[in-house]
């Protein structure tokens, strides 16, 4: 089953894989323009938008700033209401939690909307190992489910599958339907996951959704989604339980909207989402609809050790997605190079300072540095700056080979040392031009072979940069 | 178990977070801003006289795949319903909100309609319900729950249609909360509901009609008649 072991001790194997992968290589190649054409569009037609992104990084660092205050109104406001908040320290005292809650209700069958801290908690393998059915009903979520695999995206869990894909998918796992039914077209195959989830919709026990936003104000929890498989979700079965990690509040109604604006924005590309749900407690007195027990399980699974460090601004995340739409390097290799939950930029901040320096220390370094992703970030999260942090703890660890930190060391020892710094970069510098000969570039050098087996390597040249520094910088002098 | 973990996480929580003040400033200061609720900036689109406002909705709703219709008064509702069953070749049997505010429309008018009242069930086409209020600036209803208008008329049938008044338009999310606040409940359940269901998790095309409803029509009444 889909349970997230991380491999992201593994990220330099895995993105060669991928690379490798054509499959993988066809879909993203036509995937990713969409979503970044669409979130610049969208920014271009609400002038505030900029604007709304000071104020939504702004709220964040508020709420992280007194983060243990709004929680507790959080839980206050959720018991007045008649639910249940629940506190997990790590991803095993959430599972029990929540099984806790299956086992007291007798659950067979538990529906679940797209929730990135079920992946994080491994829940649905765990909920199967307990007897106990999880049904994905998110349509990408569904189909990576039937598949036994891990989402590549966290809007778009099934990104890196193919139409083709989903079809042979279907006809596997639909064994119910017509063998000779036609589903050919996207449109077909939603009908049919459509008709197929409806009865599990029915049937559920239990529905488990993530959260947006925690409201402190109200005690209310927020889920965004297109589908509206989330809120049949939460509404049907007799009990709805959230799953939400602590970073999720925010103070107040008002707060979540000045937020929200800038979230499917970046997201999507849309206005606003299909559905943006507020539920506040369970079914009350009068009620015909809605469930009867209302659970929040709160997640902590390493928060906490971020909290009041240079890493905390990764917490004002609210999981759009932009950072890896605009990011080279998930662009070529996709979301499960990546070995854990969350891929792309956020991933390459989040994973290692979640599961530790120690499994994830590759994913800092999977950056070209370029910055597009702090660029779109809508909360302003200045990823390139994180990811460098990380990269200096990796060294302070010793994690990274002993070439490269001995190579590092003797050039941190020549750089703070002009003179063997120029003699030692002349020389070599020189022989490279002049053996470069005409063709001015070589295919093969010694100890370069990383980079030559790729793309050759340009012969240096003219002056060196210090050599035009110090020209420029005389000039100045002069001209003064 | 619980308590023990929530006591640890606070804990570690109160350690680690950086503001500046001792705990009483700290907690002044969020029960203020609980209370206080500050507006952020609201998009200067939303700021238009009551005319312009149903206008913006209408183009809005229009663009995220939501069918409007405009109708004079209550008493034109139950025709504009009957109207857009028949076009789109729906049957006339509707599962209506019982709200108070849908009374109004003269339903007896157009006994075509076959009219039931009550939360949605599997097998219902068509639902029927009011809205608490039309938010003009990305055409979004915002619809309560309550025994007067269950949820799952929302979310279970093909085909949604919402009589949404005037005077129920507002510019901005945040008119919105205002209105709900006045009416001193906060509802167990509050959707904001922007065109039909959609999804483009295969290979990331837009089609509508993933798990809610297919269609999402509006009667938008413009007048008290």
């Amino acid at each position: 089953m889909s349970v997230h072991n991380p491999t992201s001790h593994r990220f330099p194997e895995n993105a060669r894989d991928a690379l490798k992968n054509e499959t993988l290589q066809r879909g993203l190649a036509s995937a990713k323009v969409g979503f970044r054409v669409r979130r610049s569009e969208a920014a271009a037609r609400l002038p505030e938008f900029e604007t709304l992104r000071d104020e939504s990084r702004d709220i964040k660092n508020h709420t992280l700033a007194h983060i243990d205050l709004y929680l507790e109104a959080f839980e206050k406001r959720v018991t007045e209401r008649g639910g249940h908040v629940h506190w997990a320290t790590d991803a095993a005292e959430a599972r029990d939690a929540v099984l806790a809650i299956c086992r007291a209700a007798g659950a067979k069958t538990v529906t679940k909307g797209k929730s990135m801290i079920s992946e994080e908690m491994g829940l649905n393998a765990f909920l199967e190992e307990n007897g106990i059915e999880p049904v994905e009903t998110d349509l990408g979520e569904y189909i990576i489910q039937l598949r036994g695999e891990t989402p590549s995206h966290i809007i778009a869990p099934a990104f890196h599958v193919l139409k083709e894909q989903v079809v042979e998918t279907f006809r596997e796992n639909h064994t119910q339907l017509d063998p000779n039914r036609v589903i050919d077209e996207a449109r077909q195959l939603q009908d049919e996951a459509r008709l197929v989830l409806r009865k599990r919709f029915l049937e559920a026990d239990v529905g488990i959704t993530g959260a947006n936003f925690l409201i402190a104000e109200t005690g209310s929890t927020v889920i965004v989604t297109n589908e509206g498989n989330g809120d049949l979700t939460q509404t049907l079965p007799r009990i709805h339980i959230v799953l939400a990690s602590l970073e999720k509040v925010v103070p107040t109604l008002e707060d979540a909207s000045t937020i929200l604006r800038v979230l499917a924005r970046s997201a999507t590309g849309q206005e606003y989402s299909s559905y943006t749900t507020f539920s506040t407690g369970p079914r009350r007195g009068e009620d015909i609809d809605g469930p009867h027990e209302f659970h929040v399980v709160l997640l902590d699974n390493g928060r906490t050790d971020l909290i009041g460090t240079e890493m905390q601004e990764v917490l004002r995340c609210i999981r759009c997605g932009a950072c890896m739409n605009h990011c080279p390097v998930y662009g070529v290799i996709g979301g499960h190079a990546y070995g854990w939950v969350y891929p792309g930029p956020i991933g390459a901040v989040l994973s290692p300072s979640l599961i530790g320096v120690e499994e994830a220390h590759h994913l800092p370094n999977a950056s070209t540095f370029c910055g597009r992703c702090e660029a779109v970030c809508p909360m302003r999260i200045p990823l390139p700056k994180l990811m460098r942090n990380l990269r200096e703890r990796e060294f302070e660890k010793g994690l990274p080979p002993a070439t490269q930190r001995w190579g590092l060391a003797i050039w941190a020892w020549l750089a703070k040392r002009p003179v063997p710094y120029r003699l030692a970069t002349w020389l070599p510098m020189r022989l490279l031009a002049l053996l470069a000969g005409r063709k001015g570039r070589y295919s093969w050098l010694p100890l370069a072979g990383g980079w030559t087996s790729q793309r050759d390597f340009p012969a240096p040249q003219g002056p060196s940069f210090q050599a035009l520094w110090d020209r420029k910088r005389g000039r100045r002098e002069a001209s003064k | 178990m619980s308590k023990a973990s929530r006591d640890a996480i606070l804990r570690k929580l109160r350690v680690g977070a950086s503001r500046e003040g001792d705990e009483a400033q700290a907690r002044k200061a969020i029960e203020a801003r609980l209370k206080g609720h500050p507006r952020g900036t609201v998009p200067a689109r939303g700021k238009l006289d009551a005319k312009k406002l149903l206008d913006l909705f209408v183009a809005q709703a229009e663009a995220v795949d939501a069918t409007v219709a405009r109708v004079a008064a209550p008493g034109d509702v139950p025709a504009a319903v009957a109207d857009y069953l028949r076009g789109e070749n729906l049957p006339p049997a509707l599962r209506m909100a019982p709200d108070p505010k849908l009374d109004a429309c003269a339903w007896d008018t157009a006994p075509m309609l076959d009219i039931s009242y009550g939360k949605a069930r599997a097998e219902e086409q068509v639902s029927v319900t009011g809205a608490f209020a039309g938010i003009a600036e990305t055409g979004t209803l915002m619809l309560a729950s309550g025994p007067e208008s269950p949820t799952t008329l929302n979310f279970l049938p093909d085909t949604h249609i919402v009589v949404l008044r005037a005077d129920e338009m507002v510019g901005a999310y945040e008119d919105a909360w205002d209105r709900l606040r006045a009416t001193g409940r906060m509802p167990r359940a509050v959707n904001f509901v922007s065109g039909p269901s959609r999804s483009g998790d295969i290979e990331q095309t837009l089609h509508l009609g993933a798990h809610g409803p297919r269609r999402l029509h509006v009667i938008l009444v413009e007048g008290n008649g």
